[in-house]
């Protein structure tokens, strides 16, 4: 690859750009855009809100081709989504038109509406914030987040929240493989499973707290303490198109949470 | 210019006993000393202590003298200690940053927290990256490497801050065979090199009997034994100190307790 050669300035694989309006666009730009979308699927009143929120994100995910991501998400989401649906369904207080009868439990009509539509304001907010993670790489966010002038150390929490959840995943996975190889039995039926969870989480709370002595030390051992600004290898394009789009984002918020405020959206 | 500890004793806050006690050591720039000894023997403390990182970032009490280049470690800011020493641990996966794509960057982010001008960070990573030998691997994810791989980036992420010294904790513990001569080939390359100091902590004695010029072998917090590698290596109380000795003198004691003779043309055909 001639651009990686040494001497030959940045290769080309670190000044990299992703292809695409979205997933090209400026991450602060994305989080603006995701910002207004989880305000509007909460703030706006009714069906309108989520379901117009739905609709941009299932439209934007399928123009960047991360609709499958998405799904994988939504799926992750849906034993909360499901667990509120029936909670509302059958215990929304002051409920009173019942949809059938099973003993003491009686489902209503607007305990379905209601729980309908807070599912729907739930799968528009995970949705919303998904594709900005689906379609921002970790470092791009923590570049632009340096440029405007957030903190090492604020930036370095930010980086490691996202990355948190893979390096858990993988670690609970590592720590499941050595329990069965000692016999521990953690697959069959539920209360097998659940069983497997108790010596499951203190490996898993207590390695990852180690981890952290070891990855502070490691960082103070690359001078990540070093005072003065850090130097940007990448900085993520600003274009003009992100600065109006971020603007109107912010104008939009202001203006949603206005009008809810004063009572002008029902 | 050497890290030198004299007469040290280092206690971790809380514990009921000093972690080091009179410990007397130097490390010379482009020397390699290597260190051994059992579990809970002090190893990873005195890494902590030689590279100024105890009492500096963990805490603790350190009594007596540990200094780098003439200044005492306890006077040296915790960002200006990378520039004198380069620390490694032993899991690689703790080592990087989980704030980079590539290694490239991974590499750099050492150099690029100093605030150094892009060219010279684009100067520093390539010259690490070739030096351990990893050119190859600059435009992968640090987050998909193998263990080898892994502990091979953070040695380079380190050696781009162009320390002194390096302080290498047991960084081939957790790498299998493959890995641990990936690792062992990299340090000795690093070593002819860079005429940097190395301080390398080993349960391996293979990898110190090929690079140490040097080795201390610690037991309960105190240097047992001390003096060139291959006297350290072959002496016969190391085993009651925990510490394995490298296969060829096993094989070389076992040939010779049998009543065999030990032909010097296979001492050095083994090496």
């Amino acid at each position: 690859m001639a651009s990686s050669a040494p001497g030959a300035g940045l290769p080309e694989y670190v000044t990299r750009r992703a292809g695409g309006f979205y997933r090209s666009a400026n991450p602060s730009t994305k989080l603006a855009i995701a910002a207004l979308e989880v305000v509007a699927a909460f703030v706006v009143p009714g069906w309108p809100g989520p379901l117009l929120v739905l609709g941009a994100v299932l439209a934007t995910a399928a123009a960047a081709r991360r609709l499958r991501g998405l799904g994988v998400i939504a799926l992750a989401a849906s034993p909360i989504v499901g667990s509120i649906l029936l909670v509302n369904l059958f215990l929304l207080p002051g409920a009173s038109d019942p949809i059938a009868r099973f003993g003491p439990l009686a489902p209503t009509w607007s305990g379905l509406w209601f729980g309908l539509q807070t599912a729907a304001r739930l799968f528009a907010f995970s949705a919303a914030i998904a594709l900005v993670y689906l379609t921002t790489a970790v470092d791009d966010l923590l570049a632009d987040l340096a440029r405007r002038g957030l903190g090492r150390r604020a930036i370095f929490v930010v980086g490691a929240a996202v990355q948190m959840v893979p390096r858990t995943i993988e670690r609970a996975g590592e720590i499941v493989d050595a329990q069965r190889a000692r016999g521990m039995d953690t697959e069959g039926r539920f209360w097998q499973r659940a069983r497997g969870i108790v010596p499951l989480a203190a490996p898993v709370v207590f390695g990852a707290l180690t981890e952290v002595e070891e990855r502070t030390m490691a960082l103070d051992a690359r001078a990540f303490s070093a005072p003065g600004r850090q130097t940007l290898l990448r900085v993520p394009a600003d274009r003009a198109p992100d600065r109006v789009l971020r603007w109107a984002a912010v104008l939009a918020v202001v203006a949603i949470v206005g009008l809810r405020v004063a009572g002008r959206l029902g | 210019m050497a890290i030198e500890l004299s007469a040290v004793r280092y206690r971790y806050a809380g514990a009921s006993r000093p972690a080091l006690q009179s410990v007397d050591l130097r490390l010379d720039p482009g020397r390699v000393l290597g260190v051994a000894g059992a579990n809970e023997s002090g190893k990873t403390t005195l890494c902590l202590v030689a590279g100024g990182f105890a009492p500096g970032v963990v805490g603790g009490r350190l009594e007596g003298s540990a200094r780098i280049d003439g200044a005492e470690t306890t006077s040296i800011p915790a960002h200006a200690l990378a520039l004198h020493c380069g620390l490694l641990f032993q899991n690689p996966a703790t080592q990087l940053s989980n704030t980079t794509a590539t290694v490239f960057e991974e590499v750099g982010f050492g150099p690029c927290n100093l605030g150094l001008a892009v060219s010279e960070v684009i100067e520093r990573v390539w010259w690490a990256l070739k030096t351990v030998g990893i050119e190859d691997l600059a435009p992968r994810d640090p987050a998909r490497l193998s263990g080898g791989q892994g502990q091979l980036v953070a040695l380079a992420s380190v050696l781009a801050l162009r320390p002194r010294y390096l302080i290498l904790d047991e960084p081939t513990s957790e790498l299998d065979p493959a890995g641990t001569a990936l690792v062992g080939e990299a340090l000795a390359r690093v070593a002819a090199e860079t005429g940097a100091g190395i301080l390398l902590v080993e349960h391996k004695t293979e990898v110190l009997a090929r690079i140490a010029d040097e080795v201390v072998v610690l037991r309960e917090g105190s240097v047992a034994l001390a003096g060139p590698a291959a006297a350290v290596l072959a002496d016969s109380i190391l085993a009651e100190l925990g510490v394995e000795p490298p296969a060829r003198v096993a094989l070389e004691r076992d040939v010779r307790a049998a009543g065999l003779d030990w032909p010097a043309a296979l001492a050095e055909g083994i090496g």
